[in-house]
């Protein structure tokens, strides 16, 4: 597991009050009972721990250009933003 | 037109975090001003106030709820479930429709704002956590009382800087009586005593740096306070049909504008609200036993709140008791009537008047009997509460021993 994969795992895990060994990458956000405003508040997180900044407009997730529906994605979704905005 | 009771009574403040302790202060005249601690304090020429001690939010609420509860909105929660538990009161299906809050604040999360106005301005950032406008608006404290208790009738904050609260109470009361509501949840939550809260009022220049000794010749302006005292008041033939405990009648309410100055305290508003007030409630000046002042410790407060006094009650001015628990609690803005009521609630049931504490020379312009530095026992049958707030917005509420 990648120091990145990690991080993300434990925002979302705090997040969504769970131990992060009961979090797995295949767990959608929803199913870990995180709701929109906690949504963006793990966005926040993440982009105060990533030094990045993650474009997402909560009026209409479906709109947005960014996956954020599971774990794997928002790890993926990260790494893609960390490559881009660190360059 | 329906009686108006108080079923259930909750506070924390800088006397004690719950009407028990707040009552005990208020008896032994104990005065919960002291040094702030506070970040920056040495920036501040004001250093002293009436601030919450012995309260770790972490111990009350979970890491979510402080996340979305500003410390005005946590004040709000703690008070509400002490009055609500003492009311016995539950909201379900028709209740629920016909019960809802109404709350004064000045500031609504100023903590909030000052935190992250520190946040981006000094630290340079470009980003502040998204639940800064949840968590800072002024009917923030409103809303989370509404979605704890399931009350979804009408539900607002009134901010009237220092009479926020008894605006708030003033327009609870008026729900009840006039049938719009059964129950209304109740009074006011303040927390400004952070850097840019107190820096801010030092602009003013009216604030003391020692005491607040409201009344006393050597006052030299007032001391800010922080918390919050939440009411539950109830329809009266529904709080009997249940057989709750009632702890006081309100009777009457009124509210005036002196349409003068934005800050200057004119008799004349302050005499209007509290002669509408006595005539709200269908009483003589005479059957007024206790006034809880405003009392802010300000030059011109204290001497323009005792000449309204003396117009309205002629003679009777000298022989009932007028105190302000400011002197105790300091001046806790838009939360101040309200906390300042259970002084009143104090007086009815267990005929001790709060005292003036601080007081130290007599002032020929305020000479009326200010209970100075000693609770005094005494019973009374009806009690009155001022607020005059900067802005020239007077609001006053008539409470009734119930018996």
């Amino acid at each position: 597991m990648t120091e990145l994969t990690r991080k993300v795992i434990s925002i979302i895990a705090e997040q969504a009050v769970l131990e992060v060994s009961d979090v797995k990458t295949t767990d959608t956000l929803e199913g870990l009972g995180i709701d929109s405003l906690g949504l963006v508040e793990s966005i926040f997180a993440i982009e105060e721990t990533f030094d990045i900044s993650v474009p997402y407009n909560a009026n209409n997730p479906a709109e947005n250009d960014i996956d954020l529906t599971s774990v794997q994605a928002v790890i993926n979704a990260v790494r893609a933003l960390v490559e881009q905005q660190h360059r | 037109m329906n009686r108006v009771v108080i079923t259930g009574q909750g506070t924390i403040n800088a006397l004690g975090l719950n009407v028990a302790d707040t009552y005990a202060a208020f008896k032994d005249g104990r005065c919960g001003i002291g040094p702030l601690v506070l970040r920056d304090v040495e920036r501040l020429s004001i250093r002293i106030g009436g601030q919450v001690k012995g309260y770790d939010p972490e111990t009350t609420f979970n890491r979510q709820q402080i996340a979305l509860y500003d410390r005005f909105t946590q004040f709000t929660l703690i008070a509400a479930r002490e009055a609500l538990l003492q009311s016995g009161l539950e909201f379900h299906d028709e209740l629920a429709e016909q019960s809802g809050v109404i709350l004064g604040t000045a500031g609504g999360g100023m903590q909030t704002s000052d935190e992250n106005y520190r946040s981006v301005y000094e630290a340079g950032k470009n980003r502040v956590h998204p639940f800064v406008v949840p968590k800072l608006m002024n009917n923030a404290a409103c809303s989370h009382v509404s979605m704890t208790y399931n009350l979804k009738g009408p539900s607002f904050t009134v901010a009237t800087a220092c009479a926020s609260s008894n605006h708030a109470m003033g327009q609870a009361f008026y729900f009840v009586r006039s049938g719009m509501a059964k129950v209304m949840v109740t009074g006011g939550s303040e927390s400004m005593l952070c850097f840019g809260g107190i820096k801010a009022w030092e602009g003013l220049r009216v604030m003391s740096k020692d005491a607040c000794r409201p009344f006393s010749a050597n006052r030299n302006g007032m001391v800010q306070g922080e918390g919050a005292a939440i009411f539950v008041f109830e329809d009266y033939e529904h709080a009997r049909a249940r057989g709750a405990n009632i702890l006081a009648e309100v009777v009457g309410f009124a509210m005036s504008s002196d349409a003068a100055d934005i800050v200057m305290p004119s008799k004349q508003g302050a005499a209007r609200a509290i002669f509408g007030a006595l005539k709200d409630a269908k009483i003589n000046p005479d059957e007024v036993g206790y006034i809880n002042a405003h009392g802010t410790g300000t030059a011109a407060n204290d001497k323009t709140e005792c000449a309204a006094v003396a117009d309205v009650f002629g003679h009777h001015a000298n022989n009932l008791m007028m105190s302000s628990t400011k002197s105790m609690h300091g001046h806790v803005i838009g939360g101040t009537g309200a906390i300042e009521l259970l002084a009143c609630t104090m007086a009815l049931n267990e005929g001790i008047i709060a005292p003036t504490v601080g007081y130290q020379e007599p002032d020929p312009e305020c000479a009326l009997d200010i209970v100075p530095n000693q609770s005094r026992e005494a019973r009374v049958d009806y009690v009155l509460s001022n607020a005059f707030a900067f802005g020239g917005q007077n609001a006053v509420l008539v409470l009734k021993k119930f018996a």
